[in-house]
Formats: structure tokens, sequence, C-alpha cells
């Protein structure tokens, strides 16, 4: 082999080797064999690159679709300007946790866990809100002092100072709430918490971010909307999701009846995990989590629930008890029913049925952890269904189904035209358009809108990623969502889960919970605001 | 001779398109494929997916680099480490997810493999591109190659 590597060393003119300036027009030639390879390739090149911005551009025409917007972060709209906001949170487990990151603020051990995951650098680049978390209520010492940690904690994001205002602990809600010294709350406690904090938090003037469910029995609804309606605070329901960007670009898609007539809405819960199913009592090691009687106020945990003696897994795993939840309904579906609300306004369903059972988890539990609910709005000419399953993790997806074309709508959007579509008819047949696969997809990581789908955005679309992207950069949704609500408190404005979204949302969830107790097909009365 | 300059060109063609689509791509990343790794560099593909500056370097490195390679094979232009750093990169690929039995991914594959895949053909192919570097002839190292040589000679 060496033999064969000297001999194609050697130039066939040896002789020229000695003086350099003669090159023989053979040999040179032979030496440039690579350049007119590359002029072809550049031409090739110039021509794919037309042919796909030619055919994106003209899908992208045919659908009106060529000036959707790539998302913006705004600016400045809160920050410096406003005063100081000084807030109080109400129970502070696993989602206050969330709460605070999104203010920007952040417990000492989860800076380290942060760092290995690589999360901490987009964290640390979060808006200033100009916030204090200066209260911290909760009936569990540990989780209390998780709180006080995490709001005395220098490391803030968006390289906010530390506002001097000394961090305190509240005994109970309504300690917070008599306090001067507190402007708004979030509330994040176990949901039959959720109206009576909220209707107290909105008679004492303080502005209420509270999780979702908004309710958790019929009877409170009414008073909760009332009491909010009347009092000059700024409420926003817990829900999120709708801040990923792509839903900026799945209302323009709405608006602009690229699907055609909407008549089915497919919504799905798919998990398979003895957590996803709320066993939750046990730490990683089987161990049950601390907690005990002389640390947890049971009295003030029950609230207006009914008395039963202390029980850890109540506390931990409160989600299986109807007691103090309705289950998948106010954990899930709730997220689902907003998602679907915020793009399509439908509001209160005219009826509800639900049916499910407790087929796998065979526990004390008294929520199914297998549930299908159906709601019609014959007013909108549309069902909106709910599939949830905790014993299978199959992908389902979130769909949206017109005359024309379906649209899926995760953490990124798919649509595909109906190959029986009217409105497509011609484009199926010239083959612009194909309906075997997506014909177009947005995908937020990319920032662009792109109609022909290559595998790597097929790819993108079906998995999603968890943060949203704006400006290239990775943003939580949740502090976008807390953005928003303080952005309304200080210059005035109404947030997207307002109260009318959360009386929707309510009346919706406990029409779905009726239906499943008392196995019968259930009717909003919009006169008298109440379930028939 | 002809038949090694033709699979350089049309190895560096390859190359030099990959390069390319992944700077047409907006936002391109390798970050799904990495997500996908398994067998011997599944631990360092987790590694630049946790650190989001790796992941940049890779990117970056990995576009141009292809660019780089890929030019380098079709004009014969310092061929030989072109040749080695493209088998190199190639097997790389190869080794993030090998079509071993065992190994299951879930992004299918655009062929049928069981062990040996067209990467790891396209990388072999490179080495012997390296051993016989066509681009002393058919090629710019012609031109180093001369001045090279002269220089010593002075």
């Amino acid at each position: 082999m060496s033999k064969d590597k000297e001999n194609t060393r050697k130039p066939e003119d040896s002789k020229a080797t000695t003086d350099k300036p003669d090159i023989k027009r053979r040999t040179l030639l032979k030496a440039l064999v690579g350049i007119p390879v590359l002029g072809v390739f550049a031409f090739e090149l110039l021509k794919k690159r037309a042919y796909d911005l030619e055919k994106k551009n003209r899908v992208l025409k045919e659908l009106g679709l060529e000036d959707i917007k790539s998302p913006v972060i705004s600016k400045g709209s809160s920050g410096a300007k406003g005063d100081l906001l000084r807030i109080g949170i109400i129970g502070f487990g696993n989602r206050a946790v969330a709460h605070a990151n999104g203010l920007g603020y952040i417990h000492p051990d989860d800076v380290e866990k942060r760092r290995a995951s690589g999360s901490l650098e987009s964290w640390l680049e979060q808006e200033d809100l100009n916030v204090a978390l200066t209260g911290i209520c909760d009936v569990f010492d540990l989780h209390a002092e998780n709180g006080l940690a995490t709001a005395n904690n220098t490391i803030r994001s968006g390289g906010a100072k530390a506002s001097g205002i000394p961090v305190k602990r509240y005994r109970t809600y309504q300690e917070m709430l008599d306090d001067k010294d507190i402007d708004a709350v979030m509330i994040a406690t176990p949901d039959h918490h959720h109206a009576p904090i909220t209707i107290a938090a909105a008679k004492a003037g303080k502005h209420i971010y509270c999780e979702k469910a908004p309710v958790h029995l019929e009877e409170q609804l009414n008073e909760l909307y009332d009491t909010v309606k009347n009092s000059n605070i700024v409420y926003q329901l817990g829900h999120q999701v709708p801040q990923s960007t792509i839903f900026k670009q799945a209302k323009d898609i709405i608006k602009k009846d690229i699907l055609g007539k909407i008549t089915l809405v497919e919504t799905t819960t798919n998990r398979n995990t003895a957590d996803g199913a709320w066993i939750r009592t046990l730490d990683a090691n089987g161990k049950v989590k601390p907690g005990n009687e002389k640390t947890i106020d049971w009295e003030q945990w029950l609230g207006p629930a009914p008395k039963v003696p202390f029980s850890i897994d109540r506390y931990y795993s409160w989600t299986k008890f109807f007691d103090y939840d309705i289950g998948l309904i106010g954990q899930l579906f709730t997220h689902e029913f907003d998602a679907v609300n915020q793009l399509l306004r439908i509001g209160i369903p005219k009826s509800a049925v639900s049916s499910g059972g407790i087929y796998y988890w065979k526990d004390d539990r008294d929520m199914a952890d297998l549930l299908n609910c159906v709601f019609e709005y014959p007013n909108h000419d549309l069902t909106l269904l709910y599939s949830a399953t905790l014993a299978n993790s199959r992908s389902r997806g979130r769909v949206f189904m017109g005359h024309d074309a379906s649209m899926e709508l995760g953490s990124a959007i798919s649509i595909t035209a109906d190959s029986d579509s009217t409105r497509y008819k011609k484009q199926i047949e010239s083959g612009l358009i194909d309906p075997s696969g997506p014909m177009v997809s947005f995908n937020p990581t990319s920032g662009k809108i792109d109609a022909v789908t290559s595998a790597t955005e097929k790819y993108y679309a079906a998995r999603g990623l968890t943060t949203t992207t704006i400006n290239g950069r990775q943003v939580d949704v949740t502090h976008l969502h807390i953005k928003e609500w303080i952005d309304c408190i200080r210059n005035g404005g109404t947030p997207s889960a307002n109260i009318e979204r959360a009386f929707e949302e309510g009346a919706t969830i406990m029409m779905a919970q009726k239906a499943y107790v008392e196995k019968r097909r259930v009717e909003w009365d919009p006169i008298n605001k109440k379930i028939v | 001779m002809t038949a090694l300059v033709v699979l350089r060109v049309l190895i560096g063609w390859h190359i030099l398109y990959e390069g390319f689509s992944k700077v047409l791509i907006p936002n391109w990343s390798s970050f799904g494929f990495l997500q996908e790794s398994k067998w011997i560099l599944a631990g360092f593909a987790r590694w630049v997916l946790a650190h989001p500056n790796a992941l940049n370097v890779v990117d970056f490195l990995n576009t141009w680099g292809l660019i780089a390679i890929g030019l380098g094979l079709i004009l014969g232009l310092f061929t030989r480490l072109a040749s080695i750093f493209g088998a190199l990169l190639l097997f790389a690929y190869y080794s993030n997810n090998p079509p071993f039995i065992g190994l299951e991914y879930s992004v299918p594959t655009e062929g049928n493999y069981l062990v040996v895949s067209k990467t790891l053909i396209e990388s072999v192919a490179l080495v012997a591109l390296a051993v016989f570097p066509t681009g002393l002839i058919f090629g710019l190292d012609m031109f180093i190659w001369r001045y090279r040589k002269s220089k010593k000679i002075k």
C-alpha cells in the first residue's frame, strides 16, 4: 500500500518540480477539476432554495398566512417603572416553587439543581418584575421554611436587588390578608381552599393569582364571580399554557379560518405513572415523605372539608379524594378547557355527560382514572371531547377538527389538510397541498413558520419542548403568565385568564363532575346561572 | 485513479450540502439528534444537551466543519486533512446511533441497516481517500505540494 501512496504522490511532470513556475496546462486543468463541480453545486443549491421558498410562499399565500407574525417579547411595560409590588404566597408546595421561580426567586438548593440540568442560565436571564416576595403562609413547617429560604435567597433573576423588606411567615391566610404590607397573593393550596381564600382575598383588596381549578363546589361559583367582579383587584387564574408563543399563531390560524368550520375538538390526558395518578405519599426511595400532626396544622389544612383524623396520605395525595379536589376534571381538564376557550371563546356548554371509572389504580381513591366527558355547544355547532387515561401514555394530542383541515396544538402546531376538503380541493388535485402530511407547521424553537415540513420539522412537531422560545431565548411560560398579571396590576387592563374565563371554566368543570357523580346528563341554566 | 477522484467529489458534495442545509434551516440544532444518542457517546451527548453554550459550539462546529470538509473534498484542498476529519465526524455520527441489535430509536431510519450503515461506509471510504490523496493531482493540493517542494529545494 505504501508503494501506491508513493505513486500517487508523484505528479506526472516530475521535471517541472525543479523549476516551479512552469506548470503544464494539462496539470493545471487537472488540479482545478473541483472548481466546475463547485459551480454546479452552487447552481443546484440556489435552484433548490428558490424552489423551496417559492413552494412555501405559494402555500402560505393560498392560506393567507404570509403576514403571520413571529413572537416578540414586550419590553419595559413592567420593570422599574411601577412601584415595588409586595407579594405573599399561600401554600408553598410544588406549584409555589414554580410561582417563586416565575417571580424571580429561587431556593438555594434549586440553584445547583438548575445548574446541573442546564436551566439556570435561561432562568437568570428572566426579566426582573420589580416585586418582593414578603410573605409565606403554609400549614406545614417544612414547606413554610422552604418558602422563607426562597424569599431570603439573594440570587435573583434579571439582576434584581434584595428589597430589604423582612420576609414574614403567616400562620393563617387570614393573617396574611389582614396585613396592609401585602399587595397581592398567589394561591397554590389544595383545590378545596381556592374559592374561600380567593373570596376572602378579593374582599381584603389583594390582587389574586390563583391556581386552577377556580372552584371546588358548585355553590362557590356565583359568590366567587360576584365578589371578584365587585372588587377592584386583578384576578388571574393559573393557566400558563396559552402563554406559549404558538398560541398566538394558533389564534391567527383560527381567525383566518384555515381549518374551515370546526365541529369537533378533542382534548386528552395520557399518563401512566403512579405519580401521574397522584399517588405521592412516598418519596423516590419508597419512604413516607416527612410531616406529622406536630408539624402540620391539620385542622387548618382540612378547612371547610369534612373532619377526618390526620392522614399523611390525604395530605400528600389529596387529589385522589373528592373532599379536596375533583380529580382529572379539576387538575387537567381545566388546562385543556382553558386552551380551547382562549382560542375559540366557546364559554359554558349547553350540556355535559361524563363516564368513567376506577379501572387501574384500585386504591382508596374517589376520582376516576379513566374518564370521558362530552360537552355540547349547539350555539357554536361544536362538540368538545375530553378523554383521559391514567393507565396509558400514548400521546393523543389536542386536535381541532374542521371541514378543511385539522390542527394539532401541543408545544408545536401542525396543520394537515383534510383529503375531502372543499376549500383545498384544487390545491390537493394540483399537488400543491398533500393531505397525507402536515401542510403547515409552526415550531416555537425555529421561530419561523414552515410550509414545507422537513424531516427535522416533523420530528420537532411530534415531540415539542416544555418552555417557549421568544427571540431565540427560552422563557418559562409561568413567568409570562405572572408577568401579564403584574402588568395589569400596574397599568390596568384585564389578564387573559380573568374572572369571566374562570367562571366559564368553573361552570364547565362543575357540570362534568356533577354528570360523573350523578351518572346523568346535566345542562346549564344561563338565566339562573346554575346546573340543572 | 479517476474512480477515487469521483468518489471524493461525490462524498464532498454530499457533506457540503449537509452543511449548507443546516445553515438554511432556521435555527437548526443538533438537539434532536443528540437526544437520540445511544451507545458510547450518549454520556457526552447528554452533557452537551445540558449546557446550552456547549450545544451552540457543537452546532457551529458541526455546520461549518461539514462545509469546510465538503469544500476540501470537492476542490482537493487539504485533501488528506479533510478526509481524516470527515471520517472522524461521520464515525462520530455513526457512534451516536449505530444500528446495533437492541438499540432502538424513536425516529425511523431511511434505509434498513444491521450493524453497518451508509454513514459507516462513507466514513470508511474517507479513510481510503486519506490513504490515496488524489488532491495532489486532481486538486488544489498540487499547488501546495509544488510550493513546499520548491521551498525545500531552496
